[in-house]
């Protein structure tokens, strides 16, 4: 970001994130939310917008929604209103989606709350401007069969979508993204969405303008299509550089809409402001207005699970953790339940914390997956732990068995049993093949007696060959030391 | 062959005393609607086949000794507004022709369980937007009392019908006076619930906060019997209301002595036919006679509620009708890329006056006019609402002329809008304040029909329907039929 920092020009970023509730049925009608299912079978009149069908609120919904604008510390508006915003598009079967706007006499579901994120060693609060509801489109088709047409598919029209915007508190591309993990490990530990935005369960739109340094506020430009944090972080980065390239110029900035070209790498004009559409948001009259009653609140207010950052502190004092790991178990709330299930079986945190964020993640990074799609159980990670304890087996055997556990639906002891992988820890049985070994390489030997260290570890690592590194690496340190003293 | 103008009432009764078929009231239906609709096109759809059909069902169940439901093998005609299954419902439109919902309206539901037959659809102004029904783009419908009248609108097919005994009874919907109107300029009564006590589900939305499905019939009676099977709560539209339906017909004859109605000089001004001012002002003395207190009450806002009303219900209408794109149902005009499908499709489809009425929601609507015109006819729209909730202080019910006018002539008004919708002026602030409404016939002016109106206050249509009874009771006019149905 050579060009904005040469010029003391300050990066503002607020985002606005749609994140799908995970709700049984849609929004405002009985079909069910799924994926996959064939196109148009997961739909009916009323999410067809079909004459005459009328909406009627999803109350699980609005729970959910509570859930994230408790959890976010906002303001929720006992009476909020839903509204109707017009505009034509075959993805949108009334040709209006029905949403929360704000209007000063029918607010939102919630507003003026705030998430906190560390940044380089810094908490910041970043402030979160609303929270609402609104039904989601379904999906155009464009299939490449020579004829001229399009298909649209329903079955995600009317999906249950929580908007939550951000005021421009954000100060760089990396602080969007760690405010968008923060949000997501937020959003997966109050179980409202499984905030994946690679599968379009979260997706995120970003404002962006650069300030001066006398503080003049710039000209910003909305950037869409940013599927994935690694998007977000170079699409923002991208458009900083762009927006003060232009500065730099003397061209103004326009109020546009861009979208990040994922192959090419850049932004591109979509629609500008001139050309901005008038949604005439109006009161949707279909719907009464919203009641929260305070009792309602208090029974979610309850509920709240643990929230990341109770979690992330609790990690750091109570169980010993670095901040690092930590944060990495917090940041993906089923790697942080994975942990909390093994510290009930194995109760030392560190150790459990070291092996999940290190050879765990290793093998999942590896193989793609998450931590529930693997053969790996609190209870299985706890009796591998174990063997390693009670000296059973190595932590190098443990480690090689891992991708196997993983995999493997049978206890840890059975595969160490099946590969033979038990510690050789019989002090005659080891003093065999030191001796063997002492005989072999008399060299080594004789440099270590006149004080060559290294020459031992050398010795040590022939024992492990000659045993299939089964051998407890403590003892043959030991019976080495001895034979070589006593010799 | 059977009478068929006939109180639905009198149909049941006859029915449970086995003195005729269900088969035998539907074929009397049928027979009629033969020999006199293709001069009155009240109808847009009939299926004499299945009406016949759902009717032996009835008989047969009746034969076996069955428990039967209190509408069993009664016929009904419905606006065709409101969506019946696998039945086509046009709206009275080219871009819905063909289209047959795959699901009935709620108000369906409960009228096929009530066991009541379905006739056919009735012919209405396109998506329920007129006064004269001269708005449908399958042709008018004619006023029975005189062919080369308009029957009102916007349920004009329905009120025709039942007017010519080509129906016992009648669904239709109301937005600003679309049930209470025709009624009155075709003689029978028409009743416009309070908004939230009929579910809208499978309404074909026009003005979504002023829509309600009413009772079409010859009798207050017969409409306090079509209203217990419609009215209540419906799980499916978030509007109704969850307010306890009362028994219509218990109260009916206990008269209303004490009962104080509200006289509203703002309902005497400028633009009433004197013919309609005098039968009103008779009808008010019958009802004084019959023991009612009539009080004068204020209604100064009532100037305001038209013009209120054509912002409100557009800029609803402009949204509620965006959904006519061509993509999912009904008409489709081919073009090269969707926006201009899109908009082929709407230029297409879409009569002259629901062009007309969509252009004024959009605009109401738009960035910069929202304030001065929706938000501003919302604030009035409250202030029409107090002006009812301050005369109903001092009095039972409001009464006003249902119209300002008896039927006109097809073609007088249709190249005048403005003056067509003043037809609306007494109607529409009901609509407004959603209150009850209730036309009844009082009377007739150049041998044409008069409708007295009587309001009630939010879900007290027993009311309504106790005084409209009274007077009915008092008055002959609810048996006069046009000489139409006489000669046939």
């Amino acid at each position: 970001m050579r060009a904005v920092t040469e010029r003391g020009l300050q990066v503002v970023i607020g985002l606005e994130i749609h994140a799908q509730l995970l709700t049984a049925s849609k929004m405002f009608c009985g079909c069910a939310v799924a994926f996959g299912a064939p196109p148009n079978t997961l739909v009916c009149p009323v999410c067809l917008g079909l004459p005459g069908a009328l909406p009627v609120p999803n109350r699980r919904a609005v729970e959910l929604g509570l859930r994230t604008a408790l959890a976010l510390g906002c303001r929720v508006h006992p009476r909020s209103q839903f509204h109707r915003k017009n505009y034509y598009y075959p993805d949108l079967p009334k040709n209006y989606q029905i949403s929360q706007y704000q209007y000063m006499d029918h607010p939102p579901l919630a507003t003026d709350g705030w998430l906190e994120i560390e940044v380089d060693g810094e908490v910041r609060a970043i402030r979160i401007r609303r929270v609402h509801l609104e039904e989601d489109t379904g999906k155009l088709l464009h299939p490449q069969d020579g004829r001229p047409r399009s298909l649209v598919d329903y079955n995600r029209s009317g999906v249950p979508l929580m908007e939550i915007v951000t005021q421009p508190d954000l100060r760089s591309p990396a602080e969007a993204r760690e405010f968008l993990l923060e949000l997501r490990a937020l959003l997966q530990t109050l179980e409202v969405s499984a905030g994946r935005m690679e599968e379009g369960t979260l997706r995120v739109d970003a404002n962006i303008s650069l300030r001066q340094p006398d503080g003049t506020l710039g000209t910003r430009t909305e950037v869409k299509n940013l599927n994935s944090l690694r998007a977000l972080e170079r699409a923002l980065t991208f458009e900083a550089e762009r927006q003060a390239g232009l500065l730099a110029q003397g061209t103004p900035v326009v109020q546009e809409t861009r979208h990040w070209d994922e192959r090419r790498q850049v932004t591109f004009s979509t629609r500008t402001k001139e050309e901005a559409e008038d949604y005439r948001y109006f009161p949707e009259p279909d719907l009464v207005p919203l009641h929260i009653d305070e009792a309602w609140l208090d029974a979610i207010r309850a509920s709240l699970p643990e929230l990341p950052a109770q979690r992330r502190a609790r990690y750091v004092t109570a169980l010993g953790l670095g901040r690092h790991e930590a944060n990495l178990i917090v940041r993906d709330p089923k790697l942080a339940a994975f942990f909390e299930a093994t510290l009930a079986a194995f109760p030392q945190p560190r150790t459990v914390a070291n092996w999940l964020v290190g050879d765990v993640a290793g093998v999942l990074h590896a193989e793609g997956r998450e931590i529930d799609q693997t053969a790996l159980t609190p209870a299985r990670l706890a009796d591998l732990l174990r063997l390693v304890e009670e000296g059973r087996i190595s932590i190098r055997a443990a480690k090689e068995l891992l991708p196997e556990v993983m995999r493997r639906d049978d206890p840890p002891a059975a595969l160490v049993a099946e590969r033979g992988l038990e510690q050789l820890s019989d002090p005659e049985a080891l003093a065999r093949v030191v001796d063997e070994v002492l005989a072999a390489h008399s060299q080594p030997a004789e440099e270590y007696r006149q004080g060559k260290d290294r020459a031992l570890a050398f010795l040590v690592g022939q024992v492990m060959k000659r045993t299939g590194g089964r051998a407890n690496p403590d003892l043959v340190n030991r019976l080495l030391r001895e034979r070589l003293r006593n010799a | 062959m059977l009478d068929t103008l006939l109180p639905a009432a009198t149909l049941i009764e006859g029915l449970r005393r086995r003195d005729w078929s269900a088969l035998e009231v539907v074929d009397a239906y049928l027979a009629r609607i033969e020999a006199l609709d293709g001069q009155l096109r009240a109808y847009l759809h009939v299926d004499p086949e299945a009406a016949r059909a759902e009717a032996r069902r009835w008989d047969e169940r009746a034969a076996r000794g069955e428990p039967l439901p209190p509408l069993a093998g009664i016929p009904v005609a419905v606006k065709d507004n409101i969506c019946t299954r696998g039945v086509p419902t046009t709206c009275g439109s080219r871009i819905l022709e063909g289209w047959r919902p795959p699901y009935d309206a709620t108000v369906m539901v409960r009228l096929r369980q009530a066991g009541a037959v379905l006739l056919g659809k009735t012919n209405l102004d396109e998506f329920a937007m007129g006064s004269s029904t001269e708005n449908s783009a399958f042709g008018p419908t004619r006023n029975p009392w005189d062919l080369s009248r308009v029957p009102g609108g916007s349920s004009g097919g329905s009120a025709a019908a039942v007017a010519a005994g080509l129906a016992p009874w009648a669904l239709g919907t109301d937005t600003g006076g679309s049930i209470r109107q025709p009624a009155a300029l075709a003689g029978i009564v028409g009743l416009k619930p309070t908004y939230g006590r009929v579910s809208r589900y499978g309404l074909v939305a026009y003005g979504s906060s002023l829509d309600q499905i009413g009772p079409l019939t010859r009798t207050v009676r017969d409409a306090a019997l079509l209203l217990q099977v419609i009215a209540g709560q419906d799980p499916l539209d978030a509007t109704s209301a969850p307010v306890p339906v009362p028994d219509y017909t218990a109260a009916l004859g206990e008269g209303i002595a004490g009962l104080r109605i509200g006289v509203a000089r703002e309902g005497r001004g400028e633009g009433l036919q004197p013919g309609v001012a005098a039968a009103v002002e008779a009808a008010l003395e019958v009802l004084a006679g019959l023991g009612a207190e009539l009080r004068e009450v204020r209604l100064p806002m009532l100037d305001y509620a038209l013009a209120t009303y054509y912002l409100v219900a557009t800029a609803e209408a402009s949204s509620n009708l965006a959904r006519y794109d061509g993509v999912r149902h009904g008409l489709r005009v081919p073009a090269p890329d969707v926006v201009e499908m899109f908009a082929r499709t709407r230029a297409a489809g879409f009569g002259a006056e629901v062009k007309r009425r969509i252009m004024l929601g959009t605009y109401a609507l738009s960035s910069g006019f929202y304030d001065a015109f929706y938000l501003k006819a919302q604030r009035a729209r409250t202030l029409v609402r107090r002006d009812f909730e301050a005369a109903f202080r001092e009095v039972d019910l409001v009464a006003l002329p249902t119209s300002p006018t008896v039927a006109f002539r097809l073609g007088e008004r249709v190249d005048d809008p403005l003056q067509m919708y003043l037809a609306d002026i007494f109607t529409v602030p009901v609509n407004m304040a959603g209150l009850p409404g209730i036309s009844v016939p009082c009377g007739f002016a150049d041998g044409l029909p008069v409708g007295l109106q009587l309001i009630g206050r939010p879900f007290d249509e027993a009311t309504l329907l106790r005084a409209a009874h009274a007077y009915e009771q008092a008055t002959p006019w609810h048996r006069r039929a046009p000489a139409l149905a006489a000669a046939a």
